[in-house]
Parts: structure tokens; C-alpha cells; sequence
């Protein structure tokens, strides 16, 4: 199997050079843009396909990282690829959003669908790549990577603000990014290597560690966001065309709380716990004021971008408790947190289609017209309130057992969340949903069509399996949390 | 059939007809969903009470469990998919299928007419199943799944008619309002997670003897582990349960159909808690401080829900503040550590509640959907079958009996063994006496409102007929055909017939039982299930106590009896001319001590204010504005087509974040540490 990674990672763009070809020999631009829309599904379906042999083929019981590869670059720097139980499920539920997102654009993308469709491809490649990657570099050009295509995708295909909310999102990732990359040199300067698993090994000393973590912190901190660096956030959401909310939700948030398990707590774990404080304290004020923030907005895709905020709260509070539960639990949180947040944003997507505003006072009483979307759309919301049967719930209940594991305060503020993510989810519901049908230009809207339906299923299925029998996730990730909760808490004798 | 499966086929055949009903529902159409529904119900409750006849027989293990799959493990946070069958959930498999099968059935009536019935009927069957994950779960986790299970059950059903905005906001109040209690309920699964390194009930009881003076630090202080833990638990019962304070969703989740309040919120759902804290009763025994909070707090829910019970026209609210003083009692019976009375309450009030909700549903449908008592009247022999089986529920909540021959209605045996165990418990426990005298006082209350409730709607003048007179003068002459239609009528056979078989419940569950539940025969019923540290002392003591406790709670039930009849029937009248002067007293009864009024000033208000205030002065102004204001005049400048960014802007926002960051990083250093 050696190889697959890279395999995995590059088959999008292999799907790139098809779609151009593909144009080439295109008689007219509606050819060549139906022709882009094939060739991307089928792209990543492929890669899909890929993924899920290499779960298959992922060995849990193993230490370290399997399917390595390792060459020689350019200038003497080292390719290097290779996945663990903390990164392997990303590459998956990347490769699983992203046919799905192809779908969900089939119809409501019409403006320049090849360049669309390139832009997504290349998101995919970057995205699994970030996830394999074990040179800091080539994770660097990977991770910054990314930035360029999902900047193309919100300010090209975004809504009426998208330059506005463009340049935030920019901005704010660029800033992080900056001082990675000066904390990524420091690090090749003082141990010698850019191989991650030669760094995981390698201990830096205390005030090292220190300026390093926050380096890393403020860039982590900005993708996932954490508050207060969150603002970007549903700006972004709110101009991204649905697909591009549902990556952008549902695997570019990730990358953050991936980041502080790959590099912050092993590479760093003495800062680390001395910074926990703070991480906590972030995290908990992220989780109950944007729970508040996200009752009060008017736009569907600001609340659930606002409630995303609070749910990657849950996340960071797990990592940085460093107990098992704490790491299972964000680990799950995440992949959770990318199924339903991203078929949240579906799920706006489909009545935004339908009538162009995501303004939640325009709704109301969808129900008796969309009984099967109603149905998605509350079995979503519960999931996103995180209720037991959800893998909602799995990850929360988790996450804040580790938490307080850890240290309980943090545990009884982040536990209101729980309570506030039902009022805001289900009010927003109820606006939505339920109510009588007053608007007139409701009146002749329609329930989900069998493409849409196509699109949820795998996102049903996923919620409901994981949420009563998230062994499935565990299975594969046991290992390598408990290795990194161990070797942490060792390092910082605990 | 071997025990294993059984018991499960009691807990999957409701999922089944859940899904079958839900799934499927528009392409069986309503009369096949109600059938495949009802039928599993059925199937389930006689399965139930086989399950009951043989745990308790002996021929079947007297506790066993089945484990189906595993649920979460992560090290040692361990729980398992499983049904957990001892004498506690087996009572409970009865209660919860006998009176969901009744509600299944009784559904085919009242809502007869509803379009949307074949998602009523899923949703009720999917409430009983997680109603039953619930009480068989043999962890904690399984435990929140049923918990939180029958929450979204009772809010899609307290919703289901959603085109009503006061049916939607009841049903987001109770959800949130469970929530509230379900954050403690976690916290506390936390702490007994940290404490023990287990989940399981199985590990957890046998380790409490040796844990349970453990300090154990929670926020910023050191609290008694056992004592901690239990409370917290007990916070999660007092939502679900509606206990003093968390109360406010109870009265307005009777917005749901009838069948609805009979099934969820009166005889099962809302007595989760009382089972919760009798199931975890090894674990209160260890903890007196959290046995004093649960029975103070059961005391007062007992008598201000009976007060507020008092002063309502809406006849299902009566009926929601009877239950939610009820299940009061049920609390501090658990409290004083009569677990087994606690039980026993729970199992004749699930009969004689349900019951009286399902009578009263009968009630609203012969008044074509008026809930307004000063409305009703002289009801009796329009629909007297309906009319025969609320009085029996009357005489069964009210505790009718004769103390001498130890001969009375349901309530009488397990009200009555509450109350005196409770006068038992005065001796040795300080809150035991408070306990005893609400529950005293609130018995003559419950008599009033019961007898008041019967009086309104059965006796007096019609209030009906001249009302709807005054809208059908001009119809007069069409002949009673027409006017026929309005008048009131007594419901179809699908709807008596489980009045008749509850009222058989209400008036024998108490005689039959008593002797297992809290009698001589109880060591042997329980077995191990409930802790008999207390209960045995106490329950063996009630035999012999003062005679004027004994005749206590009989003697107020009495005068509250003819309280009720002096106001309604001897001076019909004088109570609505008392209720229009609108006394401080009255006011204060009849606007539910304005807790609405306060819960909304402080936390709904407030929480708007604040999530307003994070949002367009945090985010927007602050954060917003003293970082990325840079990012407007970048965008500006792109916007005229200069694309050079501006780089001073990063350094001037990495500054202000930087800034930022120290301020925290000392905050929080000083906060946590």
C-alpha cells in the first residue's frame, strides 16, 4: 500500500487536468462546464474510493505512522507522508464531504462552473495533504496552500459581501500564518530536522517551547477559531456559496484542533500545560458567548456559523485537558462536528436555492410544505444540540469529562453550552420549521428533490451510526490518543 | 422465550413501531401505522407483565442483565448497550407499557381526526422505547440516552401541533428547562466518572461505603464527595421531574394533545427522577445532605404545586400542578429514604393520573375542545361513564380510605405509607418534620382542587348550554339535529375502554400491591434493588404510630373535600366572585407565584440582552473594530482597485491581539490556579 497517501492526495488533481482537457475539446461552455461537474464527482468519488481502503488498510494495534513515504526533495529538503489514528479519519470525512459537495453545487452553481470545480479539487488535494503531510514544509505549503483556493471560492462564487468577507478570512489566516512559518524555522534551526516524527521526538527547552506554542497558537487559533480571533468566521460563512461553507465547517475548523494534537501538546507539552489556563479560559468564553450570539442573529448561516464557534470550545477544552476522554473526545467532536455542521449549511443551502435569502424571519412553517426536509433538518438540529443518539453528543460528553478530569471550573461553565445550544438550534428551528406558512412566496416551495436527498443521506446515516456506536471511531483512534495523552502527561508529570 | 429475550422484545418492539410509523407512515397510511403501533405496545406490555409475574415468581432470576453492544468506551469511561432487569425496572417495564398500550389505544379516538396521526403514533412509541432504555439502563450513559431520549419525545410532542406558537414555545421551554436540570445530571455523572474510574452501576454502588467522605474539589471549594455527586444527579431530577423551580415547563407541555400529558407527563416520563434517585438509593443513603436538599425540596413542590393547583380554570392545568405535588411527595418519601413508598406512590399515581388526564381529555372532546372549567358544568349525565371513572381517579388521588380495616383506594395506601413514613423519619432527620406537615397540608389542598375540579366540570349549573345558546339563537328552529352536534357527548368505545381498565388500576393498585411494595412481603420484592437502610426502620414503624397522624391526612382530605363543595356547589359562585375581586392571594395562586414573570425578566431577557451586547459590542464594535477596522479600508481599497495591502494593518492587529492574549493568559492563570 505504499503510496496511497500520495495517491490519495494528488488523484484530485488528476481530476483538475481532466476538467481542462475536458474544456478543451468542450463545444460550449455548458458542455465543458457539465463535463467539469462529471469529472469532479467522479474525481472524488475515486478519492473516496481511496480513502476507504486506507482506513480499511490502517492498522490500529500499530505505533506511529503507517504508510510512510520519504524522499529527497529539492534543495535538500525531505518529502515525507504518513498517517496515524489522530490524522487518518480526517483524510476520510475529507474525502467523504467532498462528492457531496460536488452534488450539492450541481445545480446551484452556474457561474463559471469549470473554474469552480478546479478550485474545489484543488481545496480536496491541499486538504488530505495537510492531513498526511509529516515534514513541517511540506505541511506549511499544504496548510497555506489551501488559503488560496477557499479565498478564490468565497470571493468568486460568495454573495454580495464575498470581497469584504474574503479579505477577513485572508487576513486573519495570513496573520496566523506568519507566525507559524517563523516558528516553523526556529524549530528547523534548533533541532535540525523538519521531520515530524523526529520533532515529536525532539524536546525544546522551556522558554523555546513557550514562544513556539504561541507562534503555533495564533495560527491554529484563528482556523479554528477560537474566540476572540473568531470574527472572520461567519462573515466567511455567511458569503460562501453552501458547498464552501460545508468544507469550510466541516474540514478547514479542523485543521486547527489537528494542528494543536499533532504539534502543540506533544512537540510542546511544557508550554502546553503552562498555557492551559488560557486556552481554557478561551474556550469557555467562546462556548457560552457565541451560544449567545448565535441566538440572536437574523441570518441562518451567522447562527450556525456562531454555533460552530462553540463547538470547537468543546474541542479545544478536550485536547488541552490531556486525558483520554479529553482527546477521544475532540478527535470525535471534530469528525462529528463535520458531518453535522456541514449538513446544516446543506440544509440552508437547500431553502436558499429555493428563495435566495438566508433571513430567518422570511421562513416559517416549512413544514407543511417540506415534511421530509423538516425531518432532516430536526434530526440535524438535535444532532448540533447534541443529543444522545447523535454523534453530537459523544464528543461533548467527552470533551467536557476530560475537562473535568482536568479542572471542573472550566467543565461547569462549558457544561451551560449544553444548555444554550438548545436554545439557540431549536428557536432557530421553530422560526424556520415550524409556525404557520405566512409567507405567500413559500407557498410553492418544494421538498427535497432525490439529488438533495442523495446528498443527506450519507450525512443521516454517518450521524446516527456514530452516534450509537462511535467504537467505529474509537476502534481507530484509541491508539494514538492514548499515546499522545500518555506521552503528555509524562512530560509534564502528570 | 428465555428472560434474555423477552425483555428485549419489551424495549425494541416500541422502536419498531416507531420507525415503522414514522418512516413509513404516508405509504401505510394512518390505519396501519396505529395498528402496527398499538399492537407492539401491546405486545410489549404483556411481555412486561410476564416479565413482572416472573422475576417476581422466582422462576426467573430475581436480577439479571442483558448486554446488546457496546457504547462508548474510552478507557475506563465504559458503558455498554444493555438491559438491566431487577425489581425496580421491572416495575417500572409494567408501569410504562400498561399505560403507553392504554395511551396507544386511547389515541385511536382522540385523535381520530388529526392528519398528522401516523407521526403521533411514532412519536409516542419512540418515547416509550426511550423511556424503557431509560429504566432498564445498567450505566449512566444509557441512563442520559433515555433521559434525553424521552426529552426530545416530549418536545416533539408537546409541539406536535406546530402550527400553534404557544405549543412551540412550550415545547423549546420544557426542552431547555430539562436541559438545565440534564447539566447538572452530567456534572454529576463527572464527578462519579473521577470519583470511581467507573460508570457502571454495577461498579460504582459496592465502591460508595469506601468513597463516599472522600473531599472532593468542585469549582472553588471542597464538598463531601457522596454528597456532591447526589446532588448534582438530583438536579437532573428535578428538571425531568419538575420539582420547585425547575417546574415552569410542566404546566405549559399540557399544550400537547391529552394523551400526550396522561402518557408523559403525568404517569411516566416525569417520574423518571423519583425512579433515578431510588435506583442510585445506595448511593443517597451515603449522602444525608443530599437526602435533606431532595426531601426539602419534594416538600415544598408537594404544597406550592398544590397551591397554584388551587386557582387554575384550565382543567389540565389542575391536573399538571396535582402531578407535579405528587411527584413532590414521591421526592421526599426518596428524601426520608422510604425509597420503596416513593416506588409504590410512583405505581399508583402513574394508574390513577393517567387516569384522570385521559378522563379529562374525554371531558375536552365532549366539550368540543373548550378546557375552560367555568365553562363546563353539570357534565354527569352527559358523559357518565367518563363521570363514574373520574371520581374513582378523585378518590384515588384524594387517598380515600378507611385506616381501621386498611381498606381504600389506590392513593390511600401509598399517600398515606409517604405521610407517616415521613412522621417515622421526624424522629431521627430534621427536614423529615417539615416534610410530614407539607405533606399533610398538601393533602387537604389536593383534596380541594381534586373535588373542586369534579364539582366545576360535573355539577352545578351548565355553564355550557347558555353559551351556546347565545351563539345558536338564530339556529333555534334547525332542530336538535343541528344543535344536537354541540352538545356535550360521551367519547367513543377506544377511549372508555382504557378509562375503565386504569380505573381498575386506580382503585385495586394500591390493596393488591401494598403488602409487596412496602409491606411485610417488600424484602422479598425489592431484593437488592432499593437500599434498605432506612426503609426497613421506617417502613416497619408506620404500623405503629400516634393515632392522630394516622387520621391526619383523612381528616384534611375531608375538609378539603367539603371546602370544595361549599364553594362550588353549596354557593356556586362564590369562588368566581372571590377570583374577580382578584386578591393579592388569589393573584399570586393564579399567576403561579410569577415564576414565569421572573425566570423571563432574568434569563430569557437576559440572555437576549447579553447575546445582543457579546454581538454588536463585542464582535462588531471591539473585537471588529480595534483589529480588522484595518480590514473595511482594505476591502475599500480593493474595491477602487488597489490591491496593495496594507501591511501596517497587520502589525497594528497583531499588537492589539498580542495585548489581548497577555490579559487573558494573567486572568486566567489567576482564575484557574
Amino acid at each position: 500500500m505504499s503510496g496511497i497517501l500520495s495517491l490519495t492526495t494528488y488523484l484530485p488533481l488528476v481530476g483538475v487536468a481532466a476538467i481542462l482537457i475536458a474544456r478543451g475539446l468542450a463545444r460550449s461552455e455548458a458542455a465543458a462546464a457539465q463535463s467539469a461537474r462529471w469529472v469532479a464527482l467522479i474525481a472524488t468519488l475515486a478519492t473516496f474510493a481511496l480513502s476507504v481502503l486506507l482506513v480499511a488498510a490502517f492498522r490500529p494495534s500499530v505505533a506511529g505512522f503507517q504508510f510512510n513515504e520519504s524522499f529527497a526533495w529539492f534543495g535538500g529538503l525531505n518529502y515525507r507522508m504518513g498517517v496515524d489514528g489522530i490524522s487518518v479519519l480526517f483524510v476520510l470525512l475529507t474525502a467523504f464531504l467532498m462528492p457531496l459537495c460536488v452534488i450539492a453545487s450541481w445545480r446551484s452553481v452556474t457561474n463559471r462552473v469549470v473554474e469552480y470545480m478546479i478550485a474545489f479539487l484543488v481545496l480536496e488535494t491541499l486538504v488530505i495533504g495537510v492531513f498526511c503531510a509529516l515534514d513541517l514544509l511540506v505541511f506549511y505549503l499544504f496548510f497555506e496552500g489551501q488559503l488560496v483556493p477557499m479565498f478564490l471560492i468565497i470571493g468568486i462564487w460568495g454573495g454580495k459581501n464575498r470581497v469584504y468577507a474574503a479579505f477577513k478570512f485572508f487576513l486573519y489566516t495570513l496573520l496566523g500564518s506568519v507566525l507559524m512559518l517563523a516558528a516553523i524555522l526556529a524549530m528547523i534551526s534548533i533541532a535540525h530536522t523538519s521531520s515530524i516524527p523526529d520533532l515529536l521526538a525532539y524536546h525544546f527547552s522551556g522558554s523555546v517551547q513557550m514562544w513556539l506554542w504561541l507562534a503555533f497558537f495564533a495560527s491554529f487559533a484563528v482556523k479554528l477559531p477560537m474566540w476572540p480571533v473568531h470574527t472572520w468566521l461567519p462573515d466567511a460563512h455567511v458569503e460562501a456559496p453552501t458547498a464552501g461553507s460545508v468544507i469550510l465547517a466541516g474540514i478547514l475548523l479542523k485543521m486547527g484542533g489537528y494542528g494543536f494534537m499533532r504539534f502543540s501538546l506533544p512537540m510542546f507539552p511544557d508550554a502546553s500545560h503552562a498555557f492551559t489556563p488560557l486556552v481554557f479560559a478561551l474556550s469557555v468564553i467562546a462556548i457560552v458567548y457565541t451560544s449567545l450570539v448565535a441566538f440572536r442573529q437574523d441570518d441562518m448561516k451567522k447562527l450556525i456559523a456562531y454555533s460552530s464557534v462553540a463547538h470547537m470550545g468543546f474541542v479545544t477544552l478536550g485536547i488541552f485537558s490531556g486525558t483520554l476522554q479529553g482527546e477521544q473526545g475532540a478527535l470525535f467532536q471534530m469528525l462529528s462536528h463535520g458531518l453535522i455542521s456541514g449538513a446544516l449549511f446543506l440544509c440552508v443551502g437547500v431553502v436558499y436555492d429555493r428563495m435566495h435569502t438566508r433571513e430567518i424571519a422570511f421562513y416559517g412553517g416549512l413544514v407543511s410544505r417540506m415534511p421530509i426536509y423538516a425531518a432532516v433538518f430536526m434530526l440535524f438540529t438535535m444532532g448540533n444540540v447534541g443529543l444522545p443518539g447523535t454523534s453530537g453528543f459523544v464528543g461533548e460528553i467527552l470533551t467536557l469529562t476530560g475537562t473535568y478530569g482536568a479542572a471542573t471550573w472550566p467543565a461547569i461553565i462549558a457544561v451551560t453550552g449544553v444548555i444554550l445550544s438548545a436554545v439557540y438550534a431549536l428557536t432557530l428551528y421553530r422560526r424556520v420549521v415550524f409556525g404557520q406558512l405566512i409567507n405567500p412566496a413559500l407557498n410553492a416551495i418544494t421538498d427535497l428533490a432525490s439529488a438533495e436527498m442523495l446528498v443527506f443521506a450519507p450525512l443521516i446515516v454517518g450521524t446516527l451510526v456514530l452516534g450509537f456506536h462511535p467504537g467505529y471511531v474509537f476502534d481507530i483512534t484509541t491508539g494514538a490518543a492514548a499515546h499522545l495523552t500518555e506521552a503528555y502527561r509524562a512530560a509534564v508529570g502528570r | 422465550m428465555s428472560p434474555q429475550l423477552a425483555v428485549t422484545l419489551i424495549v425494541f418492539a416500541p422502536l419498531a413501531g416507531a420507525l415503522v410509523a414514522g418512516l413509513f407512515g404516508r405509504l401505510i397510511g394512518h390505519r396501519v401505522a396505529q395498528i402496527v403501533t398499538t399492537g407492539l405496545l401491546f405486545v410489549a406490555c404483556a411481555l412486561a407483565w410476564v416479565t413482572f409475574r416472573q422475576v417476581f415468581g422466582g422462576a426467573w432470576p430475581h436480577a439479571f442483565t442483558v448486554t446488546l453492544a457496546p457504547f462508548i468506551h474510552v478507557g475506563r469511561f465504559v458503558s455498554d448497550w444493555s438491559i438491566r432487569i431487577d425489581s425496580l425496572s421491572a416495575v417500572m417495564l409494567v408501569v410504562v407499557t400498561s399505560v403507553s398500550a392504554l395511551v396507544h389505544l386511547y389515541s385511536w379516538g382522540y385523535m381520530r381526526t388529526d392528519p398528522h396521526r401516523a407521526r403521533f403514533f411514532a412519536y409516542l412509541s419512540l418515547f416509550t422505547f426511550a423511556m424503557l432504555a431509560l429504566v432498564t439502563a445498567a450505566d449512566f450513559m444509557q441512563l442520559f440516552f433515555g433521559w434525553e431520549g424521552v426529552g426530545l419525545a416530549s418536545y416533539l410532542l408537546i409541539g406536535f401541533w406546530y402550527e400553534k406558537p404557544t405549543a412551540n414555545a412550550a415545547a423549546i421551554k420544557a426542552f431547555v428547562v430539562n436541559r438545565v436540570g440534564d447539566a447538572g445530571f452530567a456534572l454529576g455523572i463527572m464527578t462519579v466518572f473521577w470519583a470511581f474510574g467507573s460508570i457502571r452501576f454495577a461498579d460504582v454502588f459496592p465502591l460508595v461505603a469506601s468513597h463516599a467522605d472522600l473531599a472532593w474539589r468542585f469549582g472553588s471549594a471542597q464538598f463531601r464527595l457522596m454528597d456532591l455527586a447526589c446532588v448534582l444527579l438530583f438536579i437532573g431530577a428535578m428538571g425531568k421531574s419538575a420539582q420547585f423551580l425547575l417546574h415552569t415547563w410542566l404546566p405549559d407541555a399540557m399544550e400537547g394533545p391529552t394523551p400526550v400529558s396522561a402518557l408523559i407527563h403525568a404517569a411516566t416520563m416525569v417520574t423518571a427522577g423519583v425512579y433515578m434517585v431510588c435506583l442510585l438509593s445506595p448511593m443517597f443513603e451515603a449522602a444525608p445532605v443530599a437526602k435533606g436538599v431532595v426531601t426539602v425540596v419534594g416538600a415544598i413542590t408537594c404544597l406550592f404545586a398544590a397551591t397554584i393547583g388551587l386557582a387554575q380554570n384550565d382543567i389540565k392545568r389542575v391536573i399538571a400542578y396535582s402531578t407535579c405535588s405528587q411527584l413532590g411527595y414521591m421526592f421526599f418519601a426518596a428524601g426520608i429514604g422510604a425509597y420503596p413508598a416513593a416506588m409504590f406512590h410512583l405505581f399508583t399515581h402513574a394508574f390513577f393520573k393517567a387516569l384522570l388526564f385521559l378522563g379529562a381529555g374525554s371531558v375536552i372532546e365532549a366539550m368540543h375542545h373548550e378546557q375552560d372549567m367555568r365553562h363546563m358544568g353539570a357534565l354527569w349525565n352527559k358523559t357518565p361513564i367518563t363521570y363514574v371513572v373520574m371520581l374513582l381517579g378523585t378518590l384515588a388521588i384524594t387517598g380515600v380510605g378507611i385506616p381501621g380495616l386498611d381498606l381504600g383506594f389506590a392513593g390511600f395506601y401509598s399517600k398515606d405509607a409517604i405521610i407517616n413514613a415521613a412522621y417515622v423519619a421526624s424522629a431521627t432527620q430534621g427536614t423529615a418534620m417539615f416534610a410530614f406537615i407539607c405533606g399533610v397540608v398538601a393533602a387537604g389542598l389536593t383534596s380541594f382542587y381534586s373535588w373542586r375540579l369534579i364539582f366545576m366540570t360535573f355539577h352545578g349549573h351548565a355553564k355550557w348550554g347558555a353559551h351556546e345558546a347565545h351563539g345558536h339563537d338564530a339556529h333555534a328552529d334547525h332542530g336538535a339535529h343541528g344543535h344536537g352536534a354541540h352538545t356535550p357527548h360521551e367519547s367513543p368505545w377506544v377511549m372508555i375502554l382504557p378509562l375503565i381498565l386504569l380505573s381498575v388500576g386506580a382503585v385495586f393498585a394500591g390493596g393488591v400491591f401494598d403488602e409487596s411494595f412496602v409491606g411485610g412481603d417488600r424484602a422479598g420484592f425489592w431484593g437488592s434493588a432499593l437500599s434498605a437502610t432506612t426503609s426497613g426502620t421506617l417502613l416497619d414503624q408506620i404500623h405503629h404510630l400516634p393515632q392522630w397522624v394516622v387520621l391526619a391526612p383523612l381528616a384534611v382530605t375531608a375538609v378539603g373535600f367539603f371546602a370544595a363543595w361549599y364553594y362550588y356547589i353549596a354557593r356556586e359562585g362564590l369562588a368566581a366572585r372571590i377570583a374577580a375581586r382578584r386578591g393579592l392571594l388569589w393573584a399570586f395562586l393564579y399567576n403561579k407565584w410569577y415564576f414565569d414573570e421572573l425566570y423571563d425578566a432574568v434569563f430569557v431577557r437576559g440572555a437576549k440582552a447579553l447575546g445582543d451586547l457579546f454581538w454588536k459590542g463585542g464582535d462588531k464594535k471591539l473585537i471588529d473594530g480595534l483589529g480588522p477596522d484595518g480590514v473595511s479600508e482594505v476591502s475599500y481599497a480593493v474595491g477602487r482597485g488597489v490591491s496593495r495591502v496594507q501591511t501596517g494593518y497587520v502589525y497594528h492587529y497583531a499588537f492589539v491581539m498580542l495585548l489581548g492574549v497577555a490579559g487573558l493568559v494573567s486572568y486566567a492563570l489567576w482564575a484557574f490556579r
